[in-house]
């Protein structure tokens, strides 16, 4: 109730409103005791912000679900395609409500329900979870670290030498590219540009320069003075959706925008198993709201928004993603090769069809 | 002596304040606004045209022009300095000519007529001794300063004009003069008001915390979330430190960014900037244009023992200044 109070609040008031004080376990309306205790965790790891980014969190859901796959028994007169799939039911609900799911962890959960339901009723339990473990395991591979692998290759045909790359907070894809470029002796240098308040440059940057990539570091507002010196731009994406826009870390759009102004092309680096068949147009409708006590800052030993709760006509407002219209991007980098943004519903009915 | 005293005293006054412009804009200092500066400077010019020994309008000219050299060497990125000084020499100009006896009328007009004929103007020395020409200029200046009081209450006055009810205004920063105009507005509409915060001095957050102490519902963003939130915006008002010769603003970090997300989403872009902003500059003097602080306010020193393995590879960038170029495109009003 008190996040809605501030009228500008309002425009996002169908969002669910977050706040890390409360006691995960109080919001939450299924009780935990019924819920596998490697998925109680990682709920915890997604909601405290241990475990972030998008590759990151599909990763540790399958190995989650892989666990919940091992130590199930099927009930008897119970069949073990069908139970199964109404066992990961709550602990979807579960981590839904711990942090919102993204766009990679929904297609993730799809293949595996739809695996789990063409398990062919003759197979012994045994045989079926020891099936099911390898698919997940298969996925895994083909979707995260092969799709690495061949988005690398790509990439690395579009960096040349003398190259200055900016790349944006921390996405694990784009700092795969720059080490895989580094060690096949690319001479480029990077600019790593980071946002309040979560701050996830400085540990992209942290990564570079560990491998011996020069790096300059700037906040997003001294975008305009650096980019004349960039010639290309290298982004990670969280979801692409079917009407070409890009979604991903709040911010990106407005280095897109910049970027286009002063025309240095924007790559976008993106696996397939991201894409996602929704449609969004802007920020609003489809967004997840972070903690707003994380805008607050202590300069000088003063915090200025200390009381903000107090007062009544204040309001923070800590978004997490945004929308770049595709007409900012310039190539979209996928394992299936390097597309324009707009051929992301193309790429969407071949997987389908495959499946 | 007392003629001795005097000078000393006053060759005293002006390096303190060359001393606080150094100071002031390593950004260690208190963060003084424009009008301030602006203020204090016409003060000490007033005090030198007071103190100062002259006995021709040619010799004040000369002792202010030198002044101002060392005042805007001593601060480049402050402009107010340089302008109040072209004010104080156009003023002494002009009393100058009235005490000549010449109409103000034919003094004022550069026709390009006058331009081609004229041949006594460009002899003008301004040896002429006048008696009353001090008192007259430092009349003159007393005007100024009361021009300079009324700038902020001048623009607020129009705030009514530009803003209807139930808008959502965005704003970067903190600016003296937007928060005035914003609250002159508050009276008679209810508006909600968007700020961003300019990391990493965040001076938005104090801009937040005045605007909505006096009722103004207002959001405080991030300066990533500026593009995703601009599509729900109806205006967006700005401050600025300097208005050039182009029409482009040489204003906080991030407002190019503003300015063009409010493009792509044809928002207008309002500036809201007092006459002394002012500034016969053009944009192409890139050493002198953009100010840089310690990168200290980014990155730590102290951030993780990694990063400080690893320092000497990085080079940390705070700007504090950006420049905005091409104006019609951009700029949609300018409320002076």
């Amino acid at each position: 109730e008190t996040q809605t109070k501030c009228g500008t609040i309002s425009l996002f008031s169908h969002l669910h409103q977050y706040s890390r004080k409360a006691p995960l376990t109080q919001q939450l309306s299924i009780p935990s005791t019924v819920i596998h205790p490697s998925i109680v965790r990682l709920g915890l790891q997604y909601s405290q912000g241990i475990v972030v980014g998008s590759n990151a969190r599909s990763v540790a859901l399958l190995h989650a679900f892989k666990q919940v796959i091992r130590d199930y028994t099927t009930p008897p007169n119970e069949e073990l395609a069908r139970d199964l799939v109404n066992k990961l039911k709550p602990y979807i609900s579960f981590l839904n409500q711990c942090r919102p799911l993204s766009a990679s962890m929904g297609n993730a959960i799809k293949y595996i329900k739809k695996e789990i339901s063409n398990i062919p009723s003759q197979f012994k339990e045994e045989e079926a979870k020891t099936k099911l473990q390898k698919c997940i395991d298969c996925y895994i591979n083909e979707n995260v670290v092969l799709a690495a692998k061949a988005i690398s290759k790509y990439a690395i045909k579009k960096i040349s030498d003398g190259d200055v790359i900016l790349v944006y907070g921390c996405s694990s894809l784009v700092n795969h590219i720059l080490c895989e470029a580094y060690d096949k002796s690319r001479k480029f240098r990077v600019i790593v540009v980071d946002s309040r308040p979560r701050l996830e440059g400085r540990e992209a940057l942290r990564r570079l320069v560990q491998r011996g990539i020069s790096c300059t570091y700037v906040l997003i507002s001294a975008l305009s003075y650096i980019l004349p010196e960039v010639s290309k731009v290298f982004l990670g994406a969280h979801a692409l959706l079917a009407n070409g826009y890009v979604m991903s870390r709040v911010g990106t759009s407005q280095i897109a925008l910049v970027a286009r102004t002063f025309n240095v092309p924007v790559l976008v680096c993106c696996e397939t198993y991201k894409f996602c068949e929704r449609v969004q147009t802007d920020s609003f409708v489809s967004n997840e709201l972070d903690d707003p006590d994380d805008l607050m800052v202590t300069r000088k030993g003063k915090t200025q928004l200390e009381n903000w709760h107090d007062v009544s006509s204040l309001g923070l407002l800590n978004l997490v993603y945004d929308v770049t219209p595709p007409d900012f991007v310039d190539l979209v980098i996928t394992d299936l090769g390097m597309i324009p943004c707009t051929s992301v519903p193309v790429v969407l009915r071949v997987k389908n069809l495959e499946q | 002596m007392p003629g001795a005293d005097k000078e000393t005293d006053l060759t005293e006054r002006i390096e303190a304040f060359l001393a606080d412009l150094k100071r002031g804009g390593s950004g260690t200092g208190p963060l003084r606004g424009s009008g301030e500066m602006a203020r204090e400077t016409t003060y000490l010019l007033r005090r030198i045209t007071a103190q100062a020994r002259w006995s021709s309008a040619g010799d004040l000219m000369e002792i202010i022009r030198n002044e101002g050299r060392r005042m805007t060497a001593a601060q480049p990125s402050e402009t107010t300095v340089g302008n109040m000084v072209r004010r104080v020499l156009k003023i002494i100009r002009e009393e100058y000519a009235r005490s000549r006896g010449s109409s103000e009328e034919t003094e004022q007009q550069e026709s390009l007529h006058k331009l081609l004929t004229a041949g006594e103007l460009s002899e003008e020395n301004f040896r002429q001794h006048f008696v009353h020409l001090k008192a007259n200029v430092i009349e003159a200046i007393n005007e100024l300063l009361t021009e300079l009081d009324g700038t902020t209450d001048n623009i607020a006055m129009q705030a009514l004009e530009h803003i209807h009810s139930n808008e959502v205004i965005m704003t970067v920063g903190r600016s003296r003069t937007v928060e005035a105009f914003l609250k002159d507005a508050a009276r008679k509409r209810k508006f909600h008001v968007i700020v961003a915060e300019c990391a990493p001095f965040c001076q938005g957050h104090e801009m937040a915390t005045g605007l909505s102490k006096v009722g103004i519902e207002t959001t405080v963003i991030a300066d990533a979330a500026i593009f995703a939130v601009m599509s729900r915006v109806n205006k967006v008002i700005i401050g600025t430190q300097t208005v050039l010769a182009n029409g482009g603003l040489r204003a906080v970090n991030g407002t190019h960014s503003v300015a063009l997300a409010a493009r792509h989403h044809s928002t207008p872009l309002i500036i809201c900037a007092p006459m002394f902003k002012l500034s016969p500059q053009f944009p192409n003097e890139e050493d002198t244009f953009h100010k840089f602080v310690s990168p200290h306010e980014v990155l730590p020193f102290t951030a993780g023992s990694t990063l400080i393995e690893n320092l000497f590879q990085c080079f940390i960038l705070l700007r504090l200044f950006t420049k905005v170029s091409v104006t019609p495109e951009v700029i949609n009003a300018l409320s002076v």
